[in-house]
């Protein structure tokens, strides 16, 4: 079942690592379990670091797709 | 107060051996002649040169003829790499490289007008073997597959990938500059056809490393241009470095398991072991490889939030020598393609190693700076508990 609110997206295009998983860290933290959120990032360390911090955290990671000049990804809070 | 600086970037360059120091100095200073001239002074040279050699031989298991020495481990891969590829032309124009090879290594294959193919590894960075027989199916004239990681420390199934490559007729290249001179090294036993190390990695000094090969291997000379090392590499033998690692290699005999290095190797391993655990233990911190099958003096590992040069800077104010594999702001900005290919965090990133020279505390040493400085990054980001 999908969260009751719209994801939140966070906007870390143009910084550089480790910027970006810090900005996912916040807003997931943010967020309640079951909801999405979305990180826009242009950082080429973004694509490993982001499903690597789900699997650290225990997030669920649901993919990525081409955003302009970089990437949206998307994570589900678990708990 | 001045801290007393440890230097931890053994596997970059490490410090020259006493008996490298010793042999640079001496050849130098009194063995001038060239030895391809057949002077009293040229021959004295060649004798030098071929004692030199016959020493590396047999380090590596091989007969004196096959053994080419070059400027240094870089050389002595783009001698294998590219050597091959413009020798077999009858070959499928195919090679194969495990996706976290030495830059080193990637860069000489996408040179070398072949089709060039990464393999995939698993997340303690072992090639899939697996993928490896796939590729190989399709044909390859040759394969690298490095000994152990030079980020991680992974020891590779190098035995099982070369009877894959005998199967499949394709040469095996094993870069083992990160393991010669510290486990033992063995052409046969490895079963690899091309074996590229280098001296500055063990203490045998800098600006000298060697190819070794086996009977069947083909190979072109990157540089030609005289009759020296057997027409596989032209040039004026840098003599004293050669010397130097020759005479480190006796001293260290790394093939004896009663020798020096095997004793530095069981001791850097407790080392490793120990800063695995605490560095483990850190909040948001992952160790990268395995904590079995991987070199005994390096320890790599990543931590959340942080950038690692930044981190790396702040060791070595704090009076540590690391390196970072991490480039977020600074440098090229690309991530370790090391990292990458494990699915590893890529920020964060710091390599420690180990040499003769790191003992005692330093392990705890080195944790308690690492974890102040991982902390007061995290502050400075706002990030982190």
């Amino acid at each position: 079942m999908s969260a009751s609110r719209p994801a939140t997206v966070v906007d870390a295009l143009g910084k550089p690592c480790p910027v970006p998983v810090i900005a996912l860290a916040k807003a997931v933290e943010q967020a309640r379990p079951g909801e999405e959120v979305v990180v826009l990032s242009d950082d080429a360390g973004a694509k490993v670091d982001i499903p690597v911090w789900c699997r650290m955290k225990g997030h669920e990671y649901l993919g990525q797709a081409e955003a302009g000049r970089g990437w949206s990804f998307r994570v589900r809070r678990s708990s | 107060m001045a801290t007393q600086r440890v230097y931890l970037d053994h596997a970059s360059a490490a410090p020259a051996h006493p008996a490298a120091l010793a042999a640079l100095a001496q050849v130098a200073r009194s063995l001038p002649g060239d030895p391809s001239r057949r002077h009293a002074e040229g021959r004295a040279a060649r004798d030098l040169l071929e004692s030199a050699r016959a020493a590396t031989a047999a380090a590596l298991g091989v007969a004196a003829e096959r053994v080419a020495f070059t400027s240094g481990g870089t050389e002595a891969v783009h001698l294998a790499v590219r050597g091959v590829a413009t020798a077999n032309r009858a070959r499928p124009r195919r090679i194969l490289s495990a996706a976290v090879e030495h830059s080193a290594v990637l860069a000489a294959a996408d040179a070398s007008g072949c089709a060039h193919t990464r393999v995939p590894v698993d997340r303690d960075g072992r090639v899939d073997l697996d993928a490896l027989a796939a590729a190989l199916r399709d044909g390859a004239a040759l394969v690298n597959l490095q000994h152990a990681n030079h980020e991680t420390g992974t020891l590779q199934p190098v035995a099982e990938a070369a009877a894959l490559c005998r199967d499949a007729d394709a040469l095996l290249h094993v870069d083992a500059c990160q393991t010669f001179g510290r486990l033992p090294v063995d052409v046969v036993t490895l079963g690899a056809d091309l074996v590229s190390v280098s001296a500055a990695k063990f203490g045998g000094g800098r600006g000298t490393g060697a190819l070794a090969w086996s009977p069947r291997a083909r190979f072109r000379p990157l540089l030609s241009g005289d009759e020296r090392e057997g027409r596989r590499r032209a040039g004026l033998e840098h003599l004293p470095g050669i010397a130097a690692m020759a005479e480190t290699l006796l001293h260290l005999r790394p093939g004896d398991p009663q020798g020096p290095a095997a004793a530095e190797v069981a001791r850097c391993d407790r080392l490793r072991r120990r800063l695995r655990a605490r560095l483990g233990d850190l909040d948001d911190v992952a160790v990268h490889g395995p904590p079995n099958d991987a070199l005994p003096h390096i320890v790599a590992a990543s931590a959340l939030y942080v950038d690692g040069e930044t981190l790396a800077a702040e060791l070595d104010r704090a009076g540590f020598a690391v390196h970072s594999g991490s480039s977020c702001a600074s440098t090229s900005g690309r991530p370790s393609h090391v990292l990458v290919a494990m699915g590893a965090l890529t920020h964060g990133h710091v390599r420690v190693s180990f040499g003769p020279d790191v003992a005692g505390d330093v392990v705890e040493r080195f944790a308690e700076a690492f974890a102040t400085a991982v902390g007061a990054l995290r502050a400075r980001l706002g990030a982190g508990r």
